[in-house]
């Protein structure tokens, strides 16, 4: 079963709504944009901290939503040194670090299934320009549902391909994985319309 | 539906079923493309993820806003959380840092490769798609580098500089989508926009 990173757990912050959660991120990466100074950059970082805390978050959990971030880190570091003070540098730093943490944040004590439906209830509004956020929905499902169709589609391909010691070329991988696809997308289509999905 | 529903009040341009399916059916498939060991080079030596492919593959099979709407549904799901990107990334954390305009560019390189591709004909040589493939691919370049250097603070410079590295595998990658998306539409004809855009106004739709 496909599983995002989201730790069950109880907590204060799994209990917020997601939609709360994910507008107040909103206004926190704004805040954000106002911590210049190294003691600006303190209180932001002990307010995660603490907030990570409340959220019953260990730190090896906490690592994997900052972890994608340790190379730009070095290189972002490295070359603002070059360019600014040291001051600008770490503030600039930090700042991208604590973003990318308190969105993390929002995903591990959120679940999947639970944004998806905060998602469904943010497009209400666009109704207006004929947009069904239920058939968004039915298609979110409908894309989770095929992954492991398509992963075993692929399996079947690279197989066959193996068999034919054509490991190497993308085209003899690609080609049929693409026909493959597509005949279960269009298979999957009649059968939505065969339960009446277009009356 | 009654017809005070206000709905009914605008013409209905609702998504047919057969492209719902094919959205998140495409939708899959960048996710599978970006999973680790979907391809190997030099030897199995080197894993590339053929995540971007996927992106230009869906603009080109399913032409421009179906193939961008694929690649919307794809980032709906990554932002819920799950760890569908390359490398196992995922959650809102992805859109807080810096490679966010890249995925950006996606959207919008599958919308022009797919809009690129339709206006190719019922069946586009490789002469077509190709240029649509390298221009659409390069969009994501231009979109996606300009941002990461606004969230770094990186000079633009610098990071066009740091972004070189990604232009041959892209090239590549590119010349490999359009020998795929011209297999794949001499193998199932629906594959192209314009063909499948025919055959079901033929069928008196």
């Amino acid at each position: 079963m496909l599983t995002g990173a989201y730790v069950a757990r109880s907590s204060p912050l799994h209990r917020v709504p997601p939609g709360a959660k994910v507008s107040a991120l909103a206004v926190a990466c704004i805040g954000l944009l106002w911590v210049r100074t190294p003691q600006a950059v303190g209180v932001a970082v002990a307010a995660v901290a603490v907030l990570y805390g409340i959220g019953r978050i260990r730190p090896r959990e906490a690592w994997s939503q900052i972890r994608p971030l340790r190379w730009f880190v070095l290189v972002i570091l490295a070359v603002q040194l070059l360019i600014t003070d040291w001051v600008t540098a770490t503030s600039l730093t930090a700042r991208i670090v604590l973003a990318v943490a308190l969105a993390g944040l929002v995903t591990l004590t959120t679940r999947t299934t639970e944004l998806m439906a905060a998602m469904e209830r943010g497009l209400a509004p666009l109704r207006r320009v004929g947009v069904d956020p239920a058939r968004v929905a039915l298609m979110m499902s409908l894309a989770i549902r095929s992954i492991p169709v398509v992963a075993s589609i692929a399996g079947q391909v690279r197989d066959a391909q193996r068999a034919r010691g054509q490991e190497r070329s993308i085209r003899a991988f690609a080609v049929p994985l693409v026909v493959g696809v597509l005949r279960y997308a269009d298979t999957l289509g009649e059968a939505l319309q065969a339960r009446g999905m277009d009356d | 539906m009654t017809p005070s529903d206000p709905r009914m009040s605008r013409p209905r341009r609702r998504l047919p079923a057969a492209d719902m399916a094919r959205i998140a059916v495409f939708a899959a498939l960048i996710a599978v493309l970006g999973l680790p060991g979907q391809f190997h080079v030099f030897g199995n030596s080197v894993p590339i993820t053929l995540q971007t492919l996927g992106v230009v593959l869906a603009g080109a099979i399913l032409g421009a806003w179906r193939g961008a709407l694929s690649v919307l549904m794809l980032l709906a799901l990554v932002a819920a959380g799950l760890p569908l990107l390359a490398g196992g990334r995922g959650g809102l954390g992805v859109f807080a840092g810096p490679s966010v305009g890249y995925l950006v560019g996606w959207v919008v390189g599958a919308l022009v490769v797919g809009w690129l591709v339709e206006r190719g004909g019922r069946r586009p040589g490789v002469a077509w798609v190709l240029p649509a493939c390298l221009i659409g691919s390069a969009l994501i370049l231009v979109i996606g580098v300009p941002i990461q250097s606004l969230v770094t603070g990186v000079p633009l410079g610098e990071t066009i500089a740091l972004s070189l590295a990604f232009v041959p595998g892209d090239t590549l990658k590119s010349v490999a989508a359009a020998a795929v998306v011209v297999g794949a539409q001499r193998a199932y004809p629906d594959a192209s926009p314009a063909a499948r855009r025919e055959r079901l106004s033929n069928r008196g739709g």
